[in-house]
């Protein structure tokens, strides 16, 4: 990795440096001034960095290295899939009939666009089962509170308004309950049982006349199948609630069973994850809902539909929730995943469910000697380890993250499901060769066995990095979130 | 068939599944029930390859009429503009595009530093205290600011000019609805929110008064006189702003804004048929802790070395959940980075200079169709938008002036049956004396 003294773009600046290039002015020049209020005239300049050009472009390498992507290295952060992310969809959404539309202009001048939207939201209700795909929401968590704001308006639309209640599981992503709070709703949790699956007893203890829906993620977030699906969608649907599907997941599934087929009525898909868009370092990301026929009714406005000879936008839609996002969603990440569904067909996405789900079977069973394995069976994409052995001898779940770091891997996602102690959750996905995944499996064995030798090898980690541990406390306590000359 | 994504051979497979103790990879499957197994293949269209898919994209892509291929005075909140060759040569190196979050800080130092210069830059054009990692798009923000700004003051009422972007009304509806918020739109006069009518809402139930500057009009909100009506009151004052005007505008943060939103797609982010885009999120220190989203802080190492984090996160979902301040997880970090790099090439100087540009040209703009005889229908100030009344079908006008090699501006009938050939006019720096000038004639020819 780069240098250790890497100067903010700001202390760059000297006054008089310029990097812009722009059209000299061809106009007769009026004296705006004149035209606008003094008061708002700005008097005090924006503190923007002057620098030229080649400083601007080796500061941003410069801290390119010290970053880390899918392109440095192996990223097995469960959750998240951090797949490969394919080329050739950075070089289509680049187009300038992709990249240089606007979305105000006639929809008869951008058919092109609206062909492969239509073709995409088709893609995505067949992978999922689901009757209509809305492509507007902006990312997961905006996925799911489109989802719960289609449910509310589903229980309203029968005159049912008591039903205040999400139930969520306790290993649930912390953007449901999120979620269901942003909607207007109070979440509950149902517990899960000791083979890591939502209780059912639990599940008709907490489920009533108040339930506006049960949110699930399945597999779930220990990467486990919930098999009683049915069972709970009976519990739930009997009960009076709708069931959302947090496909955040979907990897493990694809071409083997849909959300749709499982009983569920709302579902929102990451893009950014199974549909390879890739991440951006925090996104820009893309959350499409399906919705049962049931629900269509509801999905946000407009809808992109299919006419005689061309496609079109409907706004004559007096049921919907309304409009979650300014124009038609994040048309370049959608872009990227058709591209990426285009290019896999069915085929291709059925071997991609069955490798991610084959690969974190083998790292699990390679690794469940030496760290605790709290559920035993099969797992889909990702698996769950429990850090309470190596806790046991002074060494915590995150000082095994920052030794992974030494190694030159990304750690996977520590401390999270909640339901597990010291959690480390692995999802290797299936772009990884059998290479990578037995040199971390080494890697973490070797770990492990530190861990008994020379315990503080592994605490004191990371060694070979930029920067060693943060002290994240004085940063929460006394905040700088700028900078200031 | 073999997939280039897909590295495993068959012995590799067959080691695998044999340290697994499975003979087959159906074997895995085995926990679905057999009444939810999909017993058919999808209903795709077959695998492509690389060099066949991106001829049949680039033909789709071609179809498409856009801002490369024809002159246009489009904006109404996406903004053809200046997009310096840098940006996407930095956002295209990988180490930034395919990281996650930097949840991994001594991994992460590129992304978390260029995130807090982000912000950084955000607070100075803004003039605020602090500003996040960036939220979906600019109306997201808003309506997040208009939750914000419930929770905050226990009120269930907000005022918001109807000179805000109409589709950022429609946000702040969907999402008001959640946090059952009532939503009071506030008319205008002369295309600039009507003092009078505000003062005359404004009442102790009023969580805040939401403000777009320029408005959607194109006008120069009066933000000096709510600011006078909201001072000393519990109300909070939103603003959401288009960031390039504050180049030579007043910032709202000179004005008593709690909070400041808007997009910075105007600063090196492409139109791509509307998103994805890049929201920002401005407030004061107090509401710091309220704030949605990620934020970066600066901090040290064990070494003492400066180094970036994720900060303040109990307000965040993963750790607070049904209590988290919001919802939102993945962001737009990537356009956040394309905005920085653009910020930072037009520096102190560049993004007056480049304001300043927009202003003239569209005060050029205006005199031109003022001269062609054609109604320049609001009087007030404004930046780079103005609304003439053609007095003809704005569609018909359109369809017409793209066989002239022009995407006309925006139909405001769109949004309101009164507005009948009003058109949204935008005109940015890239715009030529020669295109302004064609474009006046071409309007004025076909109106008659
Ligand atoms: C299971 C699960 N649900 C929801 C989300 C939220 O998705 P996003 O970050 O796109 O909002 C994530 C992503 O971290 C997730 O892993």
């Amino acid at each position: 990795m780069a240098n250790q003294d890497f100067p903010l773009i700001f202390e760059h600046s000297k006054p008089g440096r310029t990097s812009f290039s722009l059209p000299e002015l061809d106009v007769p020049e009026v004296d705006v001034a004149e035209l606008i209020n003094d008061v708002y005239i700005r008097k005090t300049a924006p503190e923007l960095p002057e620098v030229s050009e080649l400083e601007i472009v080796r500061h941003y390498t410069g801290l390119s290295r010290r970053n880390y992507g899918v392109d440095s290295g192996f990223y097995p952060l469960g959750s998240c899939t951090m797949k490969y992310n394919p080329k050739i969809n950075e070089d289509v959404i680049r187009l300038d009939g992709f990249s240089h539309i606007h979305p105000y202009q006639d929809t008869s001048t951008v058919q092109g666009a609206l062909e492969v939207m239509y073709d995409l939201q088709c893609s995505l209700a067949e992978i999922t089962g689901m009757d209509e795909v809305s492509l507007q929401p902006a990312a997961g968590a905006h996925g799911e509170w489109t989802g719960l704001m289609m449910i509310r308006a589903f229980h309203e639309a029968n005159d049912d308004f008591n039903r205040t209640k999400v139930i969520v599981p306790d290993s649930a992503h912390g953007t449901n309950p999120a979620s269901a709070t942003v909607a207007g709703f109070q979440a509950v949790t149902v517990k899960s049982n000791e083979r890591g699956l939502v209780d059912l007893e639990d599940l008709k203890r907490v489920v009533g006349d108040d339930t506006a829906a049960l949110m699930l993620t399945n597999p779930n977030t220990l990467g486990l199948f919930e098999e009683e699906i049915l069972e709970m969608a009976k519990i739930v649907h009997e009960a009076g609630g709708r069931l959302y599907y947090d496909g955040a997941n979907l990897n493990a599934i694809m071409g083997y069973t849909r959300p749709g087929d499982m009983g569920f009525d709302v579902v929102h898909l990451n893009l950014h994850k199974t549909f390879t868009g890739p991440h951006g370092g925090g996104g820009p990301g893309s959350g499409p809902v399906g919705v049962s026929k049931e629900l269509a009714k509801f999905l946000p406005k407009p809808i992109l539909k299919k006419n005689q000879n061309s496609f079109v936008f409907d706004y004559d839609r007096p049921n919907s929730i309304g409009r979650v996002k300014p124009y038609y969603g994040n048309f370049g990440i959608n872009v990227r995943a058709y591209t990426y569904i285009r290019t896999m067909g069915a085929e291709g996405l059925k071997k991609v469910s069955e490798y991610a789900v084959l690969n974190a079977n083998y790292m699990m069973r390679s690794l469940q000697d030496e760290y605790v394995l709290p559920y035993p069976q099969h797992c889909k994409h990702e698996f769950v380890l429990s850090g309470k052995t190596q806790k046991k001898l002074g060494v915590r779940t995150l000082d095994i993250a920052k030794r992974l770091l030494d190694f030159g891997y990304h750690p996977p996602t520590i401390y999270f499901p909640l339901n597990v102690e010291e959690a480390m959750m692995i999802e290797p996905t299936e772009t990884e060769s059998k290479e990578t995944l037995d040199g971390f499996i080494n890697t973490m064995l070797d770990i492990a066995n530190e861990t008994k030798v020379n315990p503080e090898i592994v605490q004191e980690a990371p060694y070979t990095t930029i920067v060693k541990r943060m002290d994240e406390t004085t940063a929460a306590r006394k905040p700088i979130l700028r900078y200031k000359k | 068939m073999e997939f280039r994504y897909l590295p495993m051979t068959k012995e590799d497979k067959q080691e695998m599944l044999e340290k697994v103790g499975v003979s087959r990879t159906e074997d895995l499957f085995s926990d679905i029930p057999k009444q939810v197994r999909l017993n058919r293949h999808l209903n795709l269209q077959k695998p492509t390859s690389e060099s066949q898919l991106m001829k049949e994209l680039t033909k789709k892509a071609n179809k498409n009429v856009n801002v490369k291929t024809h002159t246009s005075f489009l904006g109404a909140g996406v903004y053809d503009h200046y997009i310096p060759s840098i940006v996407d040569h930095t956002i295209s190196r990988s180490e930034f595009y395919t990281a996650y979050t930097p949840y991994q800080p001594e991994i992460s130092q590129g992304e978390l530093q260029a995130i807090f210069e982000f912000q950084t830059m955000i607070c100075e054009l803004t003039s605020m205290d602090v500003a996040n990692s960036s939220m979906y798009d600019g109306p997201t923000a808003l309506a997040e600011a208009a939750n914000l700004s419930a929770a905050q003051t226990k009120r269930k009422k907000i005022l918001v000019s109807k000179t805000v972007h109409p589709e950022s009304i429609e946000v702040i509806h969907s999402y008001a609805k959640g946090q059952g918020i009532e939503v009071v739109e506030v008319d205008h006069k002369d295309g600039i929110t009507d003092i009078n009518a505000l003062e005359n809402e404004l009442n102790d139930d009023i969580a805040s008064v939401i403000i777009q500057y320029p408005n959607f009009f194109g006008q120069i909100e009066p933000l000096e006189k709510v600011q006078q009506l909201v001072a000393d009151k519990k109300t909070m004052f939103i603003v959401s702003s288009n960031p390039l005007a504050l180049g030579y505008l007043t910032p709202p943060g000179e004005f008593g804004a709690d909070i400041v939103v808007g997009d910075t797609q105007v600063f090196g982010i492409p139109s791509q048929f509307g998103g994805p885009h890049c929201g920002y999120f401005a407030t004061t220190k107090k509401l710091m802790r309220k704030t949605p989203g990620r934020l970066v802080g600066q901090t040290v190492d064990e070494d003492g070395r400066r180094g970036f984090v994720l900060t303040l996160q109990a307000r965040e979902q993963h750790i607070r959940r049904d209590k988290a301040t919001s919802n939102i997880c993945s962001n737009q970090a990537l356009n956040a980075l394309a905005s920085s790099v653009a910020m930072s090439s037009l520096g102190k100087q560049g993004i007056k200079q480049m304001a300043w540009l927009n202003m003239q040209k569209a005060h050029y703009a205006k005199r031109r169709f003022q001269e062609k005889g054609m109604e320049v229908v609001f009087s007030g100030s404004l930046f780079n938008e103005l609304v003439i009344n053609v007095k003809f079908s704005v569609t018909d006008l359109n369809k017409a002036l793209l066989e002239k090699g022009f995407i006309g501006g925006f139909d405001l009938e769109r949004v309101d049956k009164n507005y009948s050939g009003y058109m949204l006019v935008a005109i940015t720096e890239i715009r030529t004396k020669e295109e302004i000038d064609v474009f006046v004639e071409e309007v004025g020819a076909h109106i008659g």
